[in-house]
């Protein structure tokens, strides 16, 4: 009887071992997978420079607020905005240069360096703050990610990347993201602090090919933690890899 | 030696002529005395009011605030904010014994944002010892117990934020390499202090709890000292803050305060003295023949000057006995109750309480009595001083311009 029930027993084991073998070979496949998604949508999204007009919507409690504004970006590091509407934030510029940012008010004729306790603030009263704008590094720089699964997200078939940051210094320690897999681009992205709390999430929609690559025209930021149906961002137009004069870059500028 | 008798003698009967003067001057004399005494009464209640706020001001900051000396992280200025982001290092070895000999606490200060109601606010994060007895923040409310994170504020911060005892708010901050981490902290106690700027956009907790939510372990941004921890410079890098720098906004206050009083002083002086003056000068228009006779019976025309002269500063005097008379039990109920302020006050960041409690200080209250007998007999003699040039028989005559 006993030697009857050993050989299934044997190949029960056997089957576990082949399955966790398997298991531990596809580990890697599967962060590989990720991880070379994370690289596809780097490709889409950042380029080595870019001119954005857009249109800002902040949805507050009582109102909305429009703001319209132009930016440029060189690489990670350098960028500068300036705000064309409304009126009272017209002539406004901010730019970032590294670590730095300044703030250029017209209406003061003064240039303020924004830093430590004022880059928690919002910008424009949005959902976004100084700091959210600061770091701008690429995703495969700062995190590693794995295939989590796939769901369905607003009727599009998605695959759910999880990062988690490999460096120390990433603002969000672990990212959510829903990525299309036809456009490679993130439909949906969460935000979490390091205890898990949720904190941001980024909704992108409006997706369209501009000069070769797909690229999402509405982004919509949503501060979990505050009220408000969050900030949203549209692009009106955009252009990529355009050679911007150094001089955009400068504090010179911001007073132009 | 007799002509010093003489002198004497004479200046005997010319303070009692004065004051025989005085007196019959009736309702004349007394309506200066009261207008006096009401202006002395005035400006003791105020420099009362003064040095009592300023006294409490300074014993508040330096139990809630500052203690007796400070010593800075190299990178920290209280007075830039901009700086608090790199101001925090390890607790170095030296200071770390004047903390184990509980002569000194670290305070670690970070900044975070908090969502009362939804919305966003930005805060300070103070963390300290919960054994500490170097400042009267209730630290011992903020003793880690469960999983949640105790934390204590003020009731100007509690009022801002409409949060309560009892209540849990959610807290999101940065840890030492910038990663956004939230947790939710539990308001264990609401405390109540006169000192605004260890309250108003605050939250303190305790320290290992910071240590262990940033990741800065043993490090501070400043330490507190008291009177026994008998630092007078600079240790190990770490910036000395003696009492005097740290009590330099309470100063600064005072001294705005000071200047404001001095400009109420002298609209109210000038009133009273107003009155005096033109008593006096009434007096020697009306009593010419008066001061003729004094000089025809062997006065000298600076006699007489001076008899007015005195005249004019007894008011003065009768004005401080007056004043001791009634003002004394009013001084000393106002002490007792003190002067009720506005909510609106303690808000602003005054260190204020409910009430200022004035504080009367002898050498502050001969200064005022002093400076009113000295401006009464300077005002006194400005008109007193013509007689000496007049012309006696024009005196005599009643005829003195």
């Amino acid at each position: 009887m006993q030697l009857m029930n050993d050989e299934p027993m044997k190949k029960q084991i056997i089957k576990i071992i082949i399955c966790n073998m398997a298991l531990m070979v596809s580990i890697p496949l599967i962060a590989q997978d990720g991880n070379k998604m994370l690289q596809d949508i780097d490709d889409n999204l950042s380029a080595n420079s870019r001119i954005i007009e857009s249109t800002m919507i902040i949805h507050g409690k009582r109102n909305d607020r429009t703001i319209t504004s132009k930016s440029y970006t060189m690489g990670t590091d350098k960028s500068l905005t300036e705000y064309m509407s409304p009126p009272r934030e017209k002539g406004t510029k901010m730019l970032k240069l590294s670590n730095e940012m300044w703030v250029y008010s017209p209406t003061t004729d003064r240039t303020i360096m924004i830093s430590g306790h004022m880059l928690r603030q919002s910008v424009m009263g949005s959902d976004l703050s100084y700091e959210d704008m600061m770091d701008d590094r690429k995703l495969t720089v700062i995190y590693n990610a794995n295939i989590e699964g796939t769901e369905n997200y607003n009727g599009k078939d998605c695959k759910v990347l999880i990062l988690i940051s490999k460096v120390k210094d990433a603002a969000y320690q672990k990212q959510k993201m829903w990525v299309d897999t036809n456009y490679l681009i993130p439909l949906k992205i969460e935000l979490y602090a390091k205890s898990g709390q949720l904190l941001k999430m980024i909704t992108m929609s409006d997706i369209k090919q501009t000069e070769g690559r797909w690229f999402p025209m509405k982004m919509t930021y949503k501060d979990m933690l505050a009220e408000g149906d969050g900030t949203e961002w549209v692009i009106n137009s955009i252009t990529f890899n355009k050679q911007i004069p150094d001089y955009i870059f400068s504090k010179a500028s911001l007073k132009k | 030696m007799d002509g010093l008798k003489v002198n004497i003698t004479n200046n005997a009967m010319l303070i009692q002529t004065a004051f025989k003067n005085i007196i019959r001057g009736g309702k004349r004399t007394w309506l200066n005395v009261v207008v006096l005494s009401f202006v002395l009464v005035i400006m003791v209640a105020y420099n009362g009011l003064l040095d009592g706020w300023m006294e409490e001001s300074r014993r508040d900051t330096i139990d809630w605030e500052s203690g007796w000396s400070q010593l800075w992280h190299p990178k920290y200025d209280k007075y830039d904010i901009f700086t608090l982001q790199d101001a925090h290092g390890i607790i170095p070895k030296d200071i770390k014994r004047l903390i184990d000999n509980g002569v000194a606490t670290p305070i670690l200060v970070i900044q975070a944002s908090i969502y009362p109601h939804g919305r966003m606010q930005n805060i300070v994060l103070k963390g300290i010892n919960t054994e500490q007895n170097i400042l009267k923040i209730p630290s011992e409310k903020i003793k880690t117990e469960d999983e949640d994170i105790p934390a204590i504020i003020g009731t100007r911060m509690a009022k801002s934020t409409d949060l309560k005892q009892g209540d849990r708010i959610m807290i999101r901050w940065r840890d030492k390499n910038g990663v956004f981490d939230s947790r939710q902290l539990l308001i264990t106690h609401i405390f109540e202090t006169k000192i605004g700027s260890v309250d108003s956009d605050q939250i303190w907790i305790n320290i290992n709890d910071l240590y262990q939510m940033t990741g800065m372990g043993n490090e501070a941004t400043y330490i507190v000292l008291n009177k026994e921890a008998k630092i007078k410079s600079d240790l190990s890098g770490w910036k000395y803050k003696s009492d005097y720098f740290l009590l330099s906004d309470v100063r600064a206050m005072e001294k705005a305060e000071r200047v404001e009083s001095i400009i109420i002083f002298i609209i109210l002086l000038s009133l009273a003295l107003l009155a005096v003056y033109d008593t006096q000068t009434l007096s020697i228009f009306r009593r010419q023949k008066e001061i003729g006779t004094y000089v025809a019976l062997g006065m000298t025309p600076k006699k007489v000057t001076s008899l007015f002269t005195l005249e004019g500063t007894t008011y003065s005097v009768l004005a401080v006995l007056f004043a001791a008379i009634w003002g004394t039990p009013l001084l000393y109920l106002f002490a007792k109750t003190g002067l009720p302020m506005p909510e609106a006050y303690t808000n602003i960041g005054l260190p204020l309480g409910e009430a200022i409690y004035p504080v009367y200080k002898i050498t502050s209250l001969i200064k005022t009595i002093i400076l009113l007998i000295i401006l009464s007999a300077i005002i006194s003699y400005i008109p007193a001083q013509k007689i000496a040039k007049q012309n006696i028989v024009y005196a005599l005559k009643g005829k003195i311009n």
